[in-house]
């Protein structure tokens, strides 16, 4: 530790530490543009220039490392002088147009004129202009605003992992660019516009919409992926204009992606449904409340009456609040029923009745930065969860070696030590050649005779040799089940193998949480065969589980149900099958849906009730780590929208129900979680004696790899248009291997008919050669594909 | 020797004639009185009268949506509305100010960077229903074009002092 003096003031910072830092644990500001916190120094911009005592001129304090005794003065005649100078070089070639320029008021360059610079310009020469740039359909560009802070340069390299930008030229010629004819395309760019001290870079949705002083900020929770990132929306009149992030070190720090940021463009859109529809004699009418939710309990009624309560089945989303999920569960079960899941993308529920608690990452979210050895199964990490990725990349960064086991291979913009592509039905093949490889190497102590005997035929190879010793030789380690793996044929499997995996090697064992509420909505007791908070529940039969409700559970087929009860759902794009599910759906007598958006629901419902996104209710989201995270609704619900819980608990009052005298989204939560710190109790990624069962034969023929686009992933981010202008969003190509592109004799670029099931589509070819030599990549949850069938399974592709 | 005076005084109507005076002069004094509205009282160049929206020489609106007299504004009379026009320059879609609310202070004038809201010589106008004085960008820049030579001339006068 090193004692210095600033000001006059003592403090001590750790060694290595600089000037900067002593100041800000003192709480003096510093004026300064290049220097932030979360990237490396650069020290390029001079504003934060300093007096140290016995230096003959001023230092930069960014740059400036703390030595023992030594003295700073921040704002004496020479520091100040010093900065005034370099303000007027900055202004130099800066317009001076703040009131055309969109990060007028929040622009640091113009907070610190005011202070640091003149009242009037002594340069008389002609100014330098520089031609904008396009950086694509989310940032817009004003270059010849730009300071060369390179704030955004080092983003690119240091935390999205891939330098999009770059400076270019010297002195006066140089420039902020992106590579020719290329775009900003990382899944995190938007973080820049908040980096942009000044309004080089900002928000093209946002552009020359509002001024950031009319704006009132409010807090909420992002309901995207699983990370539960906090949010700051910004609101006028009623109306959210943007989104910015709220700095919280334990989650997404003071990054925001881009699909957490762009995505309230979807809350404005012209799909929003403003009042309920009714379906009469097969025409929609908008009408009233009381005339719909009448409507609705008559029509559930009506099919209790014929077929009981477990010809009902209601569907949530796991981007639905806490709160919402535990009426809809505590509706469906006073009824009398049970079915009820949320799983809807999951396709293997064997190990259900073997679970222990609730599935969550295992850890802390910030802990994963320390891990030194990571184990990834399937997953295509960068686009399902931005920034959990990004912290995975600091791990790596800090020597973590990781692993994955995954069907294709995207650059993940970090350093892959091993890797297994294989196809999705060798996974847990795979995995077992792991777990061999490893009981090889350690012990069989503790692994059950069961496994034992079905390791028998598994032979190790050489790439699950290396990733069994990566997982071995380095602590701590941890397991990670990502998406494809959770929506994968053999889920229960993997599931199981990889927990045996994560005991022997003393790893971390956990689940990247697919949406927001994905622990929450356990907790809530949307699951079939548990209560809320876990608890028994008894049925005289068994309730039906999301594939079972949906028509897509070939071992354990039941009848469909009657009627459904969609919430947050768009069951086309969400479903593991759509094919089967919206045959079932269909084929019902009754579905009532509860959504914010219309989309294609008036083609296969009876009635429509809106409910409002998580802008517009209070509600909670429990994050992958079991954070319990509420949030009040930001501006009031657009038209005769109402909160989902709002609508759940009139409907539990309209079907004579007790319990449903809720007032307060409080209240409800209160029910389901007493208490925050209990909450850790019922995480638990344990199975308890499930038969791990290993195939043998490899499946022959063609397989799909169906993965979740990330700007496809949920009814908001669908509709923000911006976001669906990004290449990320690009319509699905089908991905093939050269060798399956000769053996079909087509070239990339040309068309090919898909079938799957009873299902076709016709989509481009594109050529990936990273991909097994029996598999087609074509991703789901888009309308261009919603005729295929499962994620996951056999496809035939056809030369037209 | 006081009560003499003092009766003489009031005998002769002293303190009438007294008062008198005042009204004859002022009987022959020249009037200041204004005939409005035949007559009307001088204007300072920096009189501020009824808003208007100017326009460059060119036709081209010189509002930039800047929002700064919106954010001045003591009276939160002004309304703006702003986005991005077809030619990617920063403009309002949306310019009320509510006549009603308005205190007259001048500070909008000020605030503009681009003298684009300016208060005229204009003082007579009258809404006859609700919402009439409400001003909306369209009505301002219509009071600009028919007084632009008027409030360019006032500018010019008023320069020199700025």
């Amino acid at each position: 530790m090193i004692n210095i003096e600033i000001n006059g003031k003592q403090v001590t910072v750790p060694k290595g530490g600089t000037v900067m830092d002593g100041a800000r644990q003192l709480g003096i500001y510093i004026p300064h543009f290049c220097y932030h916190k979360k990237l490396s120094i650069a020290a390029n911009c001079r504003m934060c220039l300093v007096q140290v005592e016995k230096a003959p001129k001023p230092l930069p304090a960014c740059a400036t490392p703390a030595t023992e005794g030594m003295k700073v003065y921040t704002h004496s005649q020479q520091a100040v002088t010093a900065q005034k100078g370099v303000m007027e070089f900055l202004l130099i070639n800066h317009p001076l147009d703040c009131p055309i320029c969109d990060q007028g008021g929040e622009c640091q360059l113009q907070d610190l004129a005011v202070g640091y610079g003149a009242s009037e310009s002594r340069y008389q020469e002609a100014k330098r202009v520089v031609t904008n740039k396009n950086l694509g359909p989310l940032i817009s560009t004003d270059m010849t605003r730009c300071i060369h802070c390179t704030r955004c340069v080092r983003f690119g390299q240091e935390i999205a992992g891939i330098m999009e930008l770059g400076q270019a030229g010297r002195g006066e010629h140089s420039e902020i660019l992106a590579f020719v004819g290329k775009t900003v395309d990382s899944e995190l760019s938007g973080n820049v516009i908040d980096l942009c001290p000044v309004g080089a870079l900002v928000s093209k949705p946002f552009r020359y919409s509002a001024r950031t002083w009319e704006l009132s900020r409010r807090k909420s929770i992002s309901p995207h992926c699983g990370l539960g990132s906090n949010l700051i929306v910004q609101v006028k009149i009623d109306r959210v204009m943007r989104v910015l992030p709220r700095e919280n070190e334990e989650i997404n720090e003071c990054w925001l992606s881009d699909k957490d940021r762009f995505s309230y463009e979807g809350l404005n859109s012209e799909d929003r449904l403003t009042t309920p529809m009714i379906k009469r004699n097969g025409q929609w009418h908008s009408c009233d409340w009381p005339e719909a939710l009448i409507f609705t309990v008559d029509g559930l009624k009506s099919v209790m009456e014929r077929h009981g309560a477990k010809g009902i089945g209601a569907l949530g989303s796991a981007h639905s609040t806490l709160e919402e999920l535990f009426l809809l569960q505590k509706l469906i079960r006073a009824l009398g029923g049970g079915n009820i899941d949320h799983r809807v993308r999951q396709a293997d529920f064997r190990a259900d009745s073997n679970l222990q608690g609730v599935p969550w990452l295992g850890m802390n979210i910030a802990d994963v930065q320390q891990l030194k050895s990571v184990l990834i199964i399937g997953s295509t990490l960068r686009k399902d969860h931005p920034l959990l990725a990004h912290r995975f990349r600091q791990a790596v960064k800090n020597g973590a070696q990781l692993n994955i086991i995954n069907p294709m291979d995207d650059d993940l913009l970090m350093r892959v030590a091993n890797r297994a592509i294989i196809a999705p039905s060798e996974m847990v093949n795979m995995l077992a050649r792991v777990l061999k490889a490893m009981i090889e190497a350690k012990s069989s102590e503790g692994i059950s005779k069961h496994i034992m005997q079905s390791l028998e035929a598994v032979n190790v190879t050489d790439e699950a040799q290396t990733i069994a010793n990566s997982m071995l030789t380095n602590s701590p380690a941890a397991i990670f089940l990502g998406n494809i793996a959770q929506h994968h044929p053999s889920y229960a499997d993997i599931h199981a193998i990889a927990q045996v995996i994560a005991k022997l090697a003393g790893a971390s064992f956990g689940f990247l949480g697919e949406a927001a509420n994905s622990v929450g909505a356990y907790l809530a007791g949307a699951i079939p065969n548990q209560g809320v908070l876990g608890s028994e529940i008894k049925h005289a039969e068994p309730p039906f589980n999301a594939a079972q409700m949906l028509g897509n559970s070939p071992n354990n087929a039941v009848p469909p149900c009657k009627a459904y009860i969609l919430m947050n759902l768009e069951p086309e794009l969400d479903a593991y099958n759509p094919q089967q599910a919206m045959k079932v759906i269909d084929n019902a007598e009754f579905v009532v849906s509860l959504s914010s958006f219309r989309g294609n629901i008036t083609n296969y419902a009876d009635v429509i009730l809106p409910i409002a996104p998580f802008t517009e209710t209070s509600g909670t989201f429990v994050n992958t780590e079991g954070r319990v995270q509420s949030f009040n609704g930001v501006v009031s619900p657009l038209g005769d929208t109402r909160p989902g819980w709002k609508v759940l608990r009139v409907l539990g009052n309209l079907l004579q129900l007790d319990g449903f005298d809720y007032e307060t989204s409080e209240q409800i939560r209160a029910q389901v979680i007493p208490a925050e710190d209990v909450i850790t109790r019922y995480l638990n990624n344990d199975l308890k004696d499930y038969a791990i069962n290993i195939p043998s034969e490899e499946m022959i023929g063609l397989q799909r790899i169906g993965e979740v686009p990330i700007y496809q992933a949920d009814p908001i981010v669908r509709r923000a248009e911006s976001l669906q202008l990004t290449s990320d969003a690009a319509p699905p190509k089908v991905w093939l291997p050269t060798v399956l592109l000769e053996q079909l004799n087509v070239n990339e670029g040309e068309i090919v008919r898909l079938k799957q099931g009873d299902g076709e589509v016709q989509l481009e070819v594109a050529c990936d050669d990273e991909l097994p030599f029996n598999c087609v990549r074509v991703a789901s949850a888009h309308s261009n594909t919603i005729a295929l069938g499962a994620l996951f399974g056999e496809i035939s592709v056809e030369k037209l | 020797m006081e009560r003499i005076k003092h009766f003489l005084k009031s005998f002769l109507l002293f303190e009438l004639l007294k008062g008198m005076k005042v009204t004859g002069r002022y009987l022959f004094a020249p009037k200041i009185t204004v005939h409005y509205p035949e007559e009307k009282t001088p204007q300072s160049p920096r009189f501020r009268g009824l808003h208007a929206l100017r326009r460059y020489p060119n036709g081209e609106e010189r509002c930039i949506a800047c929002k700064l007299c919106e954010a001045v504004c003591p009276a939160l009379a002004i309304t703006i509305e702003s986005d991005q026009r077809e030619d990617g320059t920063r403009r309002t879609t949306r310019y009320d100010i509510d006549l009603i609310k308005c205190i007259f202070c001048g500070f909008c004038e000020e605030a503009c960077p681009v003298d684009a809201i300016v208060e005229t010589r204009v003082l007579e106008y009258h809404g006859e229903i609700r919402g009439d004085l409400t001003y909306t960008k369209e009505m301002l820049l219509a009071v600009g074009d028919r007084y632009e030579e008027q409030i360019a001339k006032d500018k010019e006068a008023d320069a020199p002092y700025r």
